[in-house]
């Protein structure tokens, strides 16, 4: 099923359908039309919603893809939204559009006032259907997307949107357990992604670095680009098996999950954004060229954590968890 | 792909942490002091629990343990500051002399470092070679049934307490440098040696030996005549498998938290309620996690049956890099009181920190050096052609 996924991801998420996404909202409808086809979006809802049962690893498998094609769908957002809704048992109906990808769902990831906007929600201007939390309350908001994103460094499809009409459907203790879940997973998910991403932009430097010459050899051959290099790979691959882990530990409801999916998240686009800047170095001026394809990576490896909000936010979190609150 | 530990390895590290409770003590650690992290006792009860020769593979006529259970109770030792630097030798020796030594090593050698009853050490470095081990020049030459040594080797960690050397040997000097080596088994009390403490930055005790007209018969050759470099490629490999070095940060991040906790700024605050100690505490845990991660795969790999060979690069050069790192993070953090060796009162922590902090730098050279691990993860992993330069 990976396999598919991932061939169906090089095929259609091109880097010109990246591009041709970035002239719109960061969107490509041809493509989640195909995911839709192919079962993606609802693969890790359970068969009884009409999702495809897999499991948590599986779609992680299919997200690894995903980031490694930078792919101008919102895979991690919806895939996470639609277990979220099937989890508090939200109307039928609607589980079955976002299930099916006929809608798309999201999830704003800081608080919303009561009556407010959220800002800057991820996948927030294609979405259908936007799930937050407010108070000790999970609410679910549908409406029409605006079609148009807030012009962003990585043209990731953010949008600010307008959840008054929101309606509850977790509260108390079990809204929050909910919640957290969803946001162990966003966070895992998109820590495995940045693998994706880093393990990429690392071939594309590999790729480069040997068939660019000067110096009558191989750029790649210098021990100072090697060097470079082999601490990029060492460090994406430690970050794509701490990624993998906290997927399986969330996956399996233990209690280190969310604190291992956030170390992975924080590592994972740490290491993304260090190999990017690495290949992005040893392409020379072409890496900062618009026509080559790294300068895509590079933006991104910055953008998808920001989404979440400041990384020093998530790490005063893991603090306070590990080291208990701060003395005021 | 397994990427968490199975719940046997939990069981068994259960019985480890209860296995040190028994019979690692303080005064164990506190002797470590004087430069030989080796501790008698402790190498005997090791092996006694079978723990020495099951680390040493089925094939080759070794317990064969789970490389699960394995890699945990090398997490083990190393969380409880275990003094067991023979142990890790005594396992690739064992297997190098199982797999390429012939009857009288097989016979009298193996099986007491199996039992821990002796222990070798390992002589490949010279002082003029070190990353380029093939280089070695130390001579031995045939003379009939018999080889004689001359040379001299640096960095012969334990030989004080050892009863053996693995000795890398030039035997023909004409031939490229990997055809013209061969091992040896080389019994320290062999007239000849001679053995003189090297003192270390991080107080850790080496030593450089040297070998003069030391006579030996051929009983004691590891492997073919000039067929060394393939016995140095099996210590490698089964070095791998073994290699701690993976959790030495775990300590000094304690220790870190700790003192943050304790002391006071001058303004009445604690560091522990600072942001950029937060930061660089929870920084250090993530790595600690990342070192985790590729022991347990490295681990998950072996037990598949699958030799891994650049993961181990990158585990250690990864563990080595971030342990130095943080070393230094949490010594700045103490200030002036990060200084104080265990030799002052006051130092906090019996001087934790700064004791890991002169010890850190030799992980990333011992053992393969960082720079060599990267050549071997450019090379190996991103299959960049060999470097220029
Ligand atoms: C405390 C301690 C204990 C040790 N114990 C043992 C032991 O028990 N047995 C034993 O045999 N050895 C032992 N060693 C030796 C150790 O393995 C060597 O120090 C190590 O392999 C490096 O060799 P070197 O010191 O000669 O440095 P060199 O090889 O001379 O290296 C000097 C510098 O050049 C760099 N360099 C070398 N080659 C390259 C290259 N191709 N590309 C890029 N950079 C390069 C190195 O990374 C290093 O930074 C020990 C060393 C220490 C410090």
């Amino acid at each position: 099923m990976a396999e598919a996924f991932g061939d169906l991801f090089a095929r259609e998420a091109t880097p010109e359908a990246v591009r041709a996404a970035e002239a719109g909202c960061g969107f490509d409808p041809d493509l989640w039309g195909k995911l839709a086809a192919a079962g993606a979006p609802g693969m890790a809802v359970g068969v009884a919603d009409g999702g495809g049962g897999a499991s948590l690893v599986d779609l992680a498998v299919v997200v690894h893809e995903w980031g490694r094609r930078i792919a101008p769908v919102p895979l991690v957002e919806h895939a996470v939204c639609a277990r979220l809704l099937t989890s508090v048992g939200g109307q039928r109906d609607l589980v079955t559009a976002v299930t099916s990808g006929e809608l798309i769902a999201t999830l704003a990831p800081g608080p919303v006032e009561p009556g407010g906007t959220a800002l800057l929600v991820p996948a927030g201007a294609v979405a259908d259907v936007v799930a937050a939390r407010r108070g000790d309350d999970i609410v679910v908001a549908r409406g029409r997307p605006p079609g148009a994103a807030r012009p962003n460094t990585a043209d990731l499809p953010l949008a600010d949107r307008d959840l008054s009409g929101a309606e509850t459907v977790a509260s108390g203790a079990a809204a929050a357990s909910v919640w957290d879940r969803a946001l162990a997973e966003w966070k895992a998910l998109m820590a495995v992604a940045y693998a994706g991403l880093a393990g990429e932009v690392l071939s594309m430097g590999v790729a480069y670095t040997k068939q660019r010459h000067q110096f009558g050899v191989p750029v790649g051959s210098f021990q100072a680009v090697q060097h470079g290099l082999a601490d990029a790979a060492t460090r994406s691959e430690g970050a794509r098996l701490l990624a993998f882990r906290a997927v399986s530990a969330v996956d399996a409801g233990r209690a280190d999950g969310a604190r291992l999916a956030s170390m992975a998240l924080l590592f994972g686009a740490e290491s993304a954004r260090f190999a990017a800047d690495r290949v992005l170095q040893y392409h020379g001026g072409y890496g900062y060229s618009a026509e080559y394809d790294v300068q895509l990576y590079y933006r991104r490896a910055a953008g998808w954590l920001l989404q979440l909000g400041e990384p020093a936010a998530e790490i005063a979190k893991l603090a306070d968890a590990d080291l208990g609150p701060k003395a005021v | 792909m397994d990427f968490t530990m199975p719940a046997r390895a939990e069981d068994f590290r259960a019985e480890v942490q209860q296995f040190l409770a028994e019979h690692l003590t303080g005064e164990m650690i506190a002797a470590t002091r004087d430069g030989t992290i080796h501790s008698p006792a402790l190498h005997r009860a090791i092996a006694d629990r079978g723990w020495l020769s099951g680390a040493v593979p089925a094939e080759l006529g070794g317990g064969g343990m789970d490389p699960v259970e394995l890699c945990v109770l090398l997490e083990e030792l190393q969380l409880h500051q275990a003094p067991a630097d023979a142990l890790g030798v005594a396992v690739v020796a064992v297997s190098m002399i199982l797999e390429h030594g012939r009857d009288h090593l097989r016979g009298t050698v193996a099986p007491r470092l199996m039992s821990g009853e002796v222990l070798a050490c390992l002589g490949y470095s010279e002082p003029e070679s070190g990353s380029d081990v093939a280089a070695a020049r130390t001579r031995a030459v045939r003379d009939g049934d018999r080889w004689v040594i001359n040379g001299s080797k640096m960095w012969t960690t334990l030989a004080h307490v050892a009863d053996y050397v693995l000795l890398l040997t030039r035997t023909d000097p004409e031939v490229p440098k990997h055809r013209g080596l061969t091992f040896f088994v080389v019994p320290l009390d062999t007239a000849g040696i001679e053995i003189q403490a090297v003192e270390t930055m991080g107080n850790e005790r080496s030593n450089a030996t040297f070998y003069d007209d030391v006579v030996l018969g051929d009983e004691w050759r590891l492997g073919e005549v000039n067929d060394g470099w393939t016995v140095m490629k099996t210590a490698l490999k089964y070095e791998r498998g073994i290699a701690g070095g993976q959790f030495p940060s775990p300590p000094v991040i304690e220790a870190a938290v700790d003192w943050a906790r304790r002391a006071r700024r001058a303004d009445g605050s604690r560091p522990i309620d600072d942001d950029e100690v937060r930061n660089k505490l929870v920084r250090a845990m993530i790595d600690v996690e990342v070192c985790r991660s590729f022991a347990y795969h490295t681990a998950a790999l072996a037990s598949e049956g699958t030799m891994f060979g650049v993961e181990g690069s990158m585990t250690k050069l990864f563990a080595s890099e971030s342990y130095k790192k943080h070393c230094a993070w949490f010594l700045d953090m103490m200030g002036a009181e990060g200084l104080l060796t265990h030799d002052d009162p006051g130092a906090h922590m019996d001087g934790l920190i700064e004791e890991h902090f002169r010890h850190a730098p030799v992980t990333a050279i011992y053992g393969g050096t960082s720079e060599i691990n990267r050549n071997l993860v450019a090379e190996g992993w991103l299959g960049l052609p060999r470097s220029r330069s």
